[in-house]
């Protein structure tokens, strides 16, 4: 595995505050090129609320975002977004109302700067490259279905190749695997792990199954109301007292503790 | 996808398809075109008027040897609608003109279509003055009296009182703000120093009545003309009377006396105030008390101004068919250019200068009898006598040739 | 001062009636999220009904005993239309059910014009409050009083009612999260039916405690419509103390505005409320309201694709077809299929945002009257040639558009459309009141087309060549990136936004163009009539465009179409009888119940269930 310690995104002391509530404080990492980072920790610890600022959903109120050497913390997401980090929803967000493959071509006719055209039919228009994405995460077969009758981890799927489809440096992929069979988990972990290798792309995630996070990630941010407690390699974090106290106990009970959380 | 535009192309392909049988010509047949639904209470009796006529009419032998047949469609109270039923009356129905009408923008809109495509309209009830005037033109001629000339009326009675500040209240629409115009310029004609202190307008059936009377009230006028009719008299009348403000003031009511806006005040009915109307229940003789009482029997039920009106289109259509010998329409439009009427108010003439018929109103003063209201004093105003001169019409028409 | 204060008292008084039949619009609406538009019918009928009762029923007690039995019995007429007409349509699209309450009106309006003749009816006086009482001075009808303090406690009964018992609670519940219900173990059908009878029955009581202020008229339904919905989005959707907050403002407005400005009464209310929603887009008390709730629930829509050859030779075939309406068809087909063209044109556009964009409008007659009237002013006060006043038709129309979708875009689902409302009732008031430029409601007239288009054919083949050229170019529109990404928009804000789509630009964009495509209907429309009123700018006309798009399929491409062409067809027809409008409603109804997903849509699973299309999952 050959990673640059170049960082894509840098993070310093990113806060936000709901009224008086710190749901995010003074939080900094960075995240290096080809990276597979997980950022882990109990409900409510506020990885959503740091997702949603990473990606302009929400305005921080303190704290500078740095992707590749800018601060990107005020732009709005679509914005963001063309600098180059795509992500994916913790609840699937696709348009149902298309096909799988057009959902594909929408991204990549926004990254064309193509969406207020009114002459070309859109079903033609950079069909190949959406196969190639589909081809990417495996369902190329699938590429002409209704989106709304799709399973659940088809959808998982779909999302990250619109989440490809601009060739982004970094991907933000919150819960990726919530809502999916164990067997399925893997399956997508793998796929996200395999192209990340591939396009030497860096992944920050956050995730609820800890047998996915000790599996693929480079290493592992843990996150306890708004605070990082912990930021390093699988083992460390495992290790970690302030990690297990949080948790609750050993290594072990992570697994158990996730399922159980999985609504 | 495919069954969508099936769908739709289906439903056109009826359109374009659908052929109704043209009806047998052994008629002459009259397209007319009112709101049966929108207005339903005015035009009703309006309908009832023509039948009555056609009756008489057709019992008589009918003219040029054939009975006389009306066509009524609904046009919804929407102009664009009116113009395609006008359309469609006289190029598949077989009609030889058009008439009808209450609201005067409608009567405008087949007016100019009247005007482009050559046929003869008779606007029966719309009072705009545009219609003959600013925007007439050769082929409409108008049966009722207009705003302007009951307008008239009213400020030659106004002019003879020493009420000297007025308040008007009209409905905030054409038919309002004309009303007042016409009102104003003839009073101050005749009576220069009366002012005009208040000038309400009410949305046109959203009256708010209470708010209006205060209103009023506040700019203490001497005198008060009024131009609400229907749900909108009905509410000023009741919120007034309540509180007071009609005590010791001079009320004007355009149209006020007429059935159609009196009878459902019933014994709520302004007392005292000076109106145009149809005063049906005092006629003691003659071609008036005639009609009222082929109305009553034939119908059961007085008739109100909309008959009269109604009956007198079918008088003068008949009149204009007669005097024309056909049914071509530049033959009736030359025939209606001076006809003379004879109707149930006295002898008529459709004006050859402005195409305006001169039928007059009924000018009385309110009062209460037996539980409704009624018009006593009145007299008949002939319509010739409140129109502008010649020189002045001819300035008013420039649109017409 | 004393002048003041009676004013205000004749505000209070008569917010009281806009408050009670408001209160039921929105208890309906917070709920059941039906937009009723038959709510001015149920206040008609309480009106009627009060007034017989009032007649059999002698007496201070009599009277009142009438308006509580007036507002009992609209309420069982509110349950029945609930059974019959609503209860099979729950599960069509959002708003759907607008069309069928638009079916309710036309019936009430045929069954009480049968049942209580033409004639107006003034209301009886209330026994023991016929007189005044001086405060300061100044005569202050007693039974205004007496209105006054009714109305504060009809509202503390009914906030009782909802904040305090378990009906209540779960009214509550339905108002915030439908589903919740359900889970509750509550049956949700006759919760709805419960809610709809005490919606009807405030209308109903509305309806028969004005009557001693007003009366009983057939115009009624349609003139507080638009009062009470913007009383009901001046408060907030589904909040009671808004509403009655909302319906003092404006009527204590009103009273100032006809003091004052009397000729702002027109407006005044429409004004009161775009100024609300800009300030606080979802009224004075209401709650956000979120994605969603604005026509894409039941089954996801289709995807959509090119038409195929077969799809295509058949539209050609149809195009020779229309064209050769004039050399088969009478002069009166020629002009009847004009009228369907443009209508079906101008219902098209308001499809293109509303199918495509989820983009409620309820205002889009002024982008049709807004395109007619440029026309028609540049031909009177220009001088300008038919041909270009055509062409700067839609320029104007997608300008007004463009402006007034800027302003709306703020706001989502219902308060969006409501906007949109009050925009083209301000743009009909300017039109209206402005006679001396626009002709006000005599409106403009001899706007005739050049002469080489002066007769009905070749005018009919002018319309032809661009209406059905707009229409196949809205379609193609659809088909483009730029349909796409509106539709992208609709179904995944998240994601749109996450992959660089603008969102509330491109429907912003996506306004404009179905502004400036209703537009050249609207230039079409005033040459082919000669004339221009400002009807065609009318909330009616913005509903006729709304109704045939639901009516026809609003999650398919051609339901504008088909649903203008059927229900302009259906309408020539019928207008020829007595009773058009009952049947008309009655149509409309069965056609709602048997095709819940509009007529295309449910053909389109018919023929699907037969075998006579393929399935859409096999869609290749």
């Amino acid at each position: 595995m050959t990673r640059s310690t170049e960082a894509v995104l840098d993070v310093r002391n990113l806060s936000k505050t709901f009224g008086g509530l710190r749901a995010v404080d003074k939080v900094s990492f960075t995240v290096a090129k080809g990276e597979l980072l997980a950022l882990i920790g109990p409900n409510g610890a506020g990885k959503t609320t740091c997702f949603n600022m990473l990606m302009g959903q929400l305005k921080r109120t303190s704290g500078e975002v740095l992707f590749e050497g800018r601060d990107i913390a005020n732009l709005p997401t679509r914005a963001i977004w063309r600098k180059g980090i795509g992500r994916t929803f913790q609840i699937t967000a696709t348009y149902p109302s298309m096909t799988v493959i057009e959902n594909v071509q929408m991204a990549l006719m926004s990254y064309h700067r193509r969406i207020y055209s009114l002459l070309p039919f859109a079903t033609r228009l950079y069909r190949k490259e959406a196969m190639a994405l589909l081809e990417l995460v495996g369902m190329p077969e699938q590429a002409d279905r209704h989106c709304a009758i799709l399973a659940y981890g088809d959808l998982k799927r779909l999302e990250l190749a619109i989440a490809l489809s601009h060739d982004p440096a970094l991907l933000l992929m919150d819960e990726p695997t919530a809502g999916m069979a164990p067997t399925e988990r893997i399956k997508l972990m793998q796929l996200t792990a395999d192209i990340v290798r591939e396009k030497n792309i860096s992944v920050l995630f956050t995730e609820h199954d800890m047998d996915v996070v000790f599996t693929h990630a480079h290493r592992v941010m843990v996150l306890n109301r708004g605070e990082l407690i912990a930021n390093g390699s699988v083992t460390d974090v495992r290790n970690d007292p302030k990690v297990q106290e949080v948790y609750l106990g050993g290594g072990t009970l992570f697994a158990e503790e996730a399922a159980g959380e999985h609504a | 996808m495919r069954s969508n535009n099936v769908m739709g192309l289906a439903a056109a392909l009826t359109v374009a398809l659908s052929a109704t049988a043209a009806l047998a010509a052994d008629t002459i047949k009259i397209g007319e075109i009112n709101h049966y639904k929108r207005m339903a209470a005015f035009a009703e009796p309006y309908k009832k008027g023509i039948e009555l006529g056609l009756a008489e009419i057709n019992a008589a032998g009918g003219v040029l040897g054939k009975p006389i047949e009306f066509i009524y469609r609904d046009d919804q109270g929407k102009p664009g609608e009116a113009v395609k039923i006008a359309e469609e009356l006289m190029t598949r129905d077989g009609a030889v003109m058009l008439t009808g009408t209450i609201f005067s923008h409608v009567g405008l809109a087949i007016s100019s279509f009247a005007g482009k495509k050559k046929y003869l309209y008779l606007a029966a009830e719309p009072l705009a003055d545009a219609l003959v005037w600013a925007k007439g033109n050769e082929y409409t001629f108008r049966l009722r009296s207009s705003t302007f000339m009951q307008a008239s009326m009213l400020a030659e009675a106004a002019a003879k009182t020493d009420a000297k500040t007025y308040a008007t209240i009209a409905p905030n629409y054409a038919y309002g703000k004309d009303a007042v115009a016409a009102f104003k310029k003839a009073l101050l004609a005749l009576k220069p120093d009366v002012k005009f202190v208040a000038e309400q307008w009410p949305g046109l059936f959203k009256i708010d009545a209470g708010a209006e009377v205060q209103a009023i009230e506040r700019a203490k006028p001497d005198a008060i003309y009024n131009v609400t009719f229907g749900g909108d008299l009905a509410k000023f009348v009741r919120e007034g009377t309540t509180r007071g403000l009609f005590k010791g003031r001079k009320v004007y009511g355009l149209l006020t006396g007429e059935p159609e806006y009196l009878d459902p005040l019933k014994d709520e009915a302004p007392v005292g105030w000076t109106v145009t109307g149809y005063p049906w229940y005092d006629f003691k003789e003659g071609a008036n008390k005639k009609f009222v009482d082929a109305y009553k029997a034939k119908y059961n039920t007085p008739p109100k101004l909309g008959s009269l009106v109604g009956y007198m289109t079918a008088q003068s259509i008949a009149a204009g068919i007669k005097k024309a010998g056909s049914t071509d329409t530049a033959a009736l439009v030359a025939a209606f250019k001076g006809l003379d009427v004879n109707t149930p108010v006295g002898k008529i003439t459709f004006r050859k200068q402005d195409h305006q018929a001169t039928m007059g109103a009924f000018v009385g003063t309110t009062t209460l009898k037996d539980g409704a209201g009624r018009m006593i004093n009145w007299s008949y105003k002939k319509g010739e006598d409140y129109l502008p001169s010649d020189a002045e019409v001819a300035k008013l028409r420039p649109a017409a040739k | 001062m004393e002048l003041i204060f009676a004013q205000v008292l004749t505000g209070l008084a008569n917010a009281s009636t806009l408050f009670l039949v408001a209160s039921g619009l929105s208890l309906i609406f917070g709920v059941t999220r039906i937009v009723n538009f038959a709510h001015g019918s149920f206040y008609m009928l309480g009106a009627f009904i009060g007034y017989s009762l009032m007649q059999f029923l002698p007496g201070m007690f009599g009277f009142w005993l009438s308006v509580l039995l007036a507002g009992l019995a609209v309420g069982l007429i509110g349950v029945i239309v609930e059974i019959c007409v609503l209860r099979p349509v729950y599960k069509a699209p959002e708003l759907f059910q607008l069309v069928a309450t638009f079916g309710v009106i036309l019936v009430i309006q045929d069954l009480a014009l049968l049942t209580w003749g033409a004639e107006d009816l003034l209301g009886p006086r209330a026994p023991g409050l016929k007189g005044v009482v001086r405060i300061l001075g100044e005569p202050i009808p007693q039974y205004d009083l007496a209105m006054i303090a009714i109305t504060p406690m009809i509202l503390l009964s009914l906030w009782y009612l909802i904040t305090k018992t378990r009906v209540g609670v779960l009214v509550r519940a339905a108002t915030q999260d439908r589903e919740m219900v359900g889970a509750l173990g509550v049956n949700q059908a006759w919760l709805f039916t419960g809610v709809f009878f005490l919606g009807s029955a405030m209308a109903g009581l509305g309806g028969a405690i004005q009557l001693p202020k007003g009366g009983a008229d057939l115009l009624m339904d349609f003139n507080i419509l638009a009062a009470i919905f913007v009383v009901v989005v001046i408060g907030g959707m589904g909040s009671l103390p808004g509403a009655y907050i909302a319906a003092v403002l404006i009527s204590v407005l009103n009273v100032f505005g006809v003091a004052y400005l009397p000729e702002s009464t027109l407006v005044l209310m429409f004004v009161v409320m775009a100024v609300v929603l800009m300030i606080r887009p979802y009224g004075l008390l209401g709650r956000e309201e979120f994605a969603g709730e604005h026509g894409q629930v039941g089954e996801p829509e289709r995807p959509i694709k090119p038409a195929g050859p077969q799809l295509r030779m058949f539209v050609a075939a149809m195009l020779v077809l229309l064209a050769l309406v004039p050399v088969f068809g009478s002069n009166f087909h020629v002009v009847l299929t004009t009228d369907i063209i443009i209508f079906c044109l101008f219902a098209a556009s308001l499809h293109f945002m509303l199918g495509l964009g989820g983009l409620v409008s309820f205002g889009h007659a002024a982008f049709f009257g807004g395109g007619a009237y440029v026309a028609a002013l540049l031909v009177k006060f220009a001088d300008t040639p038919m041909e270009l006043a055509l062409l700067l038709a839609p320029v104007g129309a997608g300008l007004a558009a463009f402006i007034i979708g800027w302003i709306c875009m703020r706001l989502t689902g219902v308060y969006f459309a409501m906007l949109t409302l009050a925009f083209a009732q301000l743009l009909w008031s300017l039109v209206f009141q402005w006679g001396e430029v626009t002709g006000g409601d005599d409106g403009m007239v001899d706007i005739w087309p050049s002469p080489w288009l002066s007769d009905n054919t070749s005018y009919y083949y002018l319309t032809l060549i661009i209406g059905v050229g707009g229409i196949l170019f809205l379609r193609h529109a659809a088909h483009s990136p730029f349909g796409y990404a509106l539709r992208a928009a609709r179904d995944s804000v998240k994601q749109a936004e996450a992959t660089g789509i603008h969102t509330k630009q491109v429907q912003w964009l996506a306004f404009a163009f179905a502004g400036a495509m209703a537009g050249i209907a609207g230039g079409l429309f005033v040459f082919s009539k000669g004339s221009i009123f400002p009807t065609e700018l009318e909330i009616g006309r913005s509903f006729d465009a709304l109704i045939v798009v639901f009516l026809g399929g609003v999650k398919t491409l051609s339901g504008a179409v088909v649903g203008g062409a059927s229900l302009e067809f259906i309408k020539d027809q019928l207008t020829r009888f007595e009773y058009w409008r009952l049947t008309l409603g009655v149509v409309i109804i069965l056609v709602v119940i048997l095709a819940p997903e509009g007529i295309v849509g449910t053909a389109r699973k018919v023929s699907e269930r037969f075998g006579w299309i393929r399935k859409s999952e096999d869609l290749q």
